[in-house]
């Protein structure tokens, strides 16, 4: 069988050769293999000067300082750092935090863990257009908040917060801002020079670097601090123990490095290409795009295919590789909290597909994407008895169903 | 998740799709499942004179598991006694296409519709009478 073209940038991109490269540098005995951290010999040196110009590179991309970057294993480890060790530092202020309903699970559920914890949490519900408000966040602020954290770019629709109104409210309210920016660092610009974001996480997989490494940025004016979440060797200032791994630290380095070279030209490249599918299905009755399209970031795009259940969808592209917009592959058969989030009914919630795309798609493969797309669902309508019903003028929700 | 030959073959090639006259006396129609829960099957049968199922045909809204349990009982019915319809259990359609244990309710959602197709035709029949 023919691999799959694959359609789940989102999910995780493929390590750009020229990153694999500067990877495979850092392992053998010929190469920089040392331990950033010793200091007596050359190679730890070496190594160490690796690390420090990967920390620069990421640096430059977010246009902060190097000293306010922190490496882990990834935005999951970011996010955990973030929020549990500012709970943890300041909860002699406060035990309250502030997030939305669509942030993703790395997040939710650290939250959820504080919550346990005897913390208090803010679950804030974003619009139809999948947006939280600079407002909202106001309006939910409390004298005992001590963090908000609300994501820069939804994973599952693609929707662009606005951060940069979010970390004004945050900053006049003296309360610490974190941002989960895995899917819009290296995608869209981000500038913490000009940004009132206290604290932002990253990861390498999402911008084709390697998997198992992030970084938390922890702003150093004004401070912040936090409970250190993994003890050690005191590495990162203390902020999270454990050897740097260098060949990881150098890819992410090096994919922060192109990302800024290129990220004018790649998002319009990207943009076209999304712009090319969604157009594909222009013309087909009962297909919606999920999220605001005038914030967004151009590699996601979210769309129910109404009166078609998604993963059968799914079965039927075997030569597409993406991923439901609803969790209805995984063992929940729930469907997409994200999309239930925007108040969408289930039945549409149920019928969405995430298509992101990215460095390595072609416009051939979006060509064979909408034609391949466009078959299954023709196919499975004639199948839908709910597509008959529609057809027919029959109102679904004046049906009483039996839900099981 | 990787499916079964069995839940591959019918939901390539569904047998039995389409739908009858529902005002036809002939016919039962059984609708099951909800829209909101991902799965909804429309199940009808053609009864002949004698009470057995002469035809059977379906349209599913759900997954792959899903169409192929109600494609699968289009098949097992026809031919049978009503009673005998009626007594197909969820357990023989998980087993014939291998279903995992997350599908599960995708058969038992076939029983159901099987059922309610047949109480379907004989309320239309008693109402004749």
């Amino acid at each position: 069988m023919k691999a799959p073209v694959y359609f789940d940038y989102a999910a995780t991109t493929p390590v750009d050769p020229r990153v694999a490269q500067k990877m495979s540098e850092c392992l053998v005995t010929e190469g920089n293999f040392g331990n950033p951290a010793s200091r007596s010999h050359k190679f730890g040196w070496e190594a160490e000067e690796a690390v420090e110009l990967a920390r620069k590179q990421v640096a430059d991309l977010l246009n902060c300082d190097p000293r306010e970057i922190v490496w882990t294993s990834g935005a999951t480890e970011s996010d955990n750092l973030a929020i549990k060790g500012i709970a943890q530092f300041y909860k002699g202020k406060g035990k309250h935090l502030i997030t939305s309903k669509i942030e993703h699970k790395a997040v939710l559920d650290t939250c959820r863990h504080l919550e346990r914890d005897g913390y208090e949490v803010t679950y804030l519900e974003p619009g139809e257009d999948g947006l939280i408000t600079p407002q909202q966040v106001a309006d939910a602020i409390r004298e005992d908040t001590t963090l908000v954290s609300i994501m820069h770019v939804n994973n599952e629709i693609g929707v662009i917060n606005d951060i940069a109104g979010i970390g004004e409210v945050c900053r006049a309210a003296k309360v610490f801002y974190h941002v989960d920016a895995a899917q819009s660092a290296g995608k869209i610009p981000v500038d913490l020079e000009t940004l009132k974001v206290d604290l932002m996480s990253l990861s390498a997989h999402k911008m084709y670097g390697p998997k198992g490494v992030g970084v938390l940025y922890v702003r150093r004016k004004p401070r912040v601090r936090l409970e250190a979440q993994m003890h050690g060797g005191g590495h990162e200032r203390g902020m999270r123990s454990g050897t740097l791994a260098t060949h990881q630290l150098v890819g992410m380095g090096e994919c922060c490095r192109i990302a800024q070279m290129e990220m004018a030209s790649e998002a319009a490249r990207t943009l076209a290409l999304r712009e090319r599918l969604r157009q594909g299905f222009d013309d087909m009755e009962e297909v919606y795009v999920n999220g605001d399209l005038n914030a967004h970031v151009p590699g996601i795009i979210n769309i129910s295919f109404n009166y078609v259940e998604g993963e059968s969808l799914i079965m039927s592209l075997p030569e597409i590789a993406l991923s439901s917009g609803s969790a209805c592959t995984s063992a929940s058969l729930e469907p997409s909290y994200v999309l239930r989030a925007l108040g969408m009914n289930d039945e549409l919630a149920h019928s969405s597909l995430r298509f992101s795309v990215g460095r390595f798609t072609t416009e051939e493969d979006v060509d064979g994407a909408i034609e391949q797309v466009r078959h299954a669902v023709e196919k499975l309508r004639e199948l839908s008895p709910l597509w008959d019903m529609y057809k027919d003028g029959v109102d679904l929700d004046s049906i009483e169903w039996a839900a099981h | 998740m990787a499916y079964s030959d069995q839940v591959m073959d019918h939901y390539q090639n569904p047998r039995n799709v389409g739908k009858f006259d529902d005002q036809d006396d002939q016919i039962g129609t059984g609708m099951v499942g909800a829209p909101a829960c991902g799965d909804v099957m429309r199940l009808q049968i053609k009864v002949n004179g004698e009470g057995i199922i002469e035809d059977a045909k379906f349209k599913t809204y759900g997954c792959g598991s899903a169409i192929a349990s109600s494609s699968l009982l289009t098949e097992w019915v026809k031919g049978r006694t009503l009673d005998d319809a009626a007594q197909i259990k969820n357990t023989e359609i998980a087993e014939e296409l291998a279903l995992p244990p997350v599908k599960i309710h995708c058969s038992v959602l076939a029983e159901d519709a099987i059922k309610a197709a047949v109480e379907d035709y004989r309320k239309k029949l008693a109402a004749q009478v």
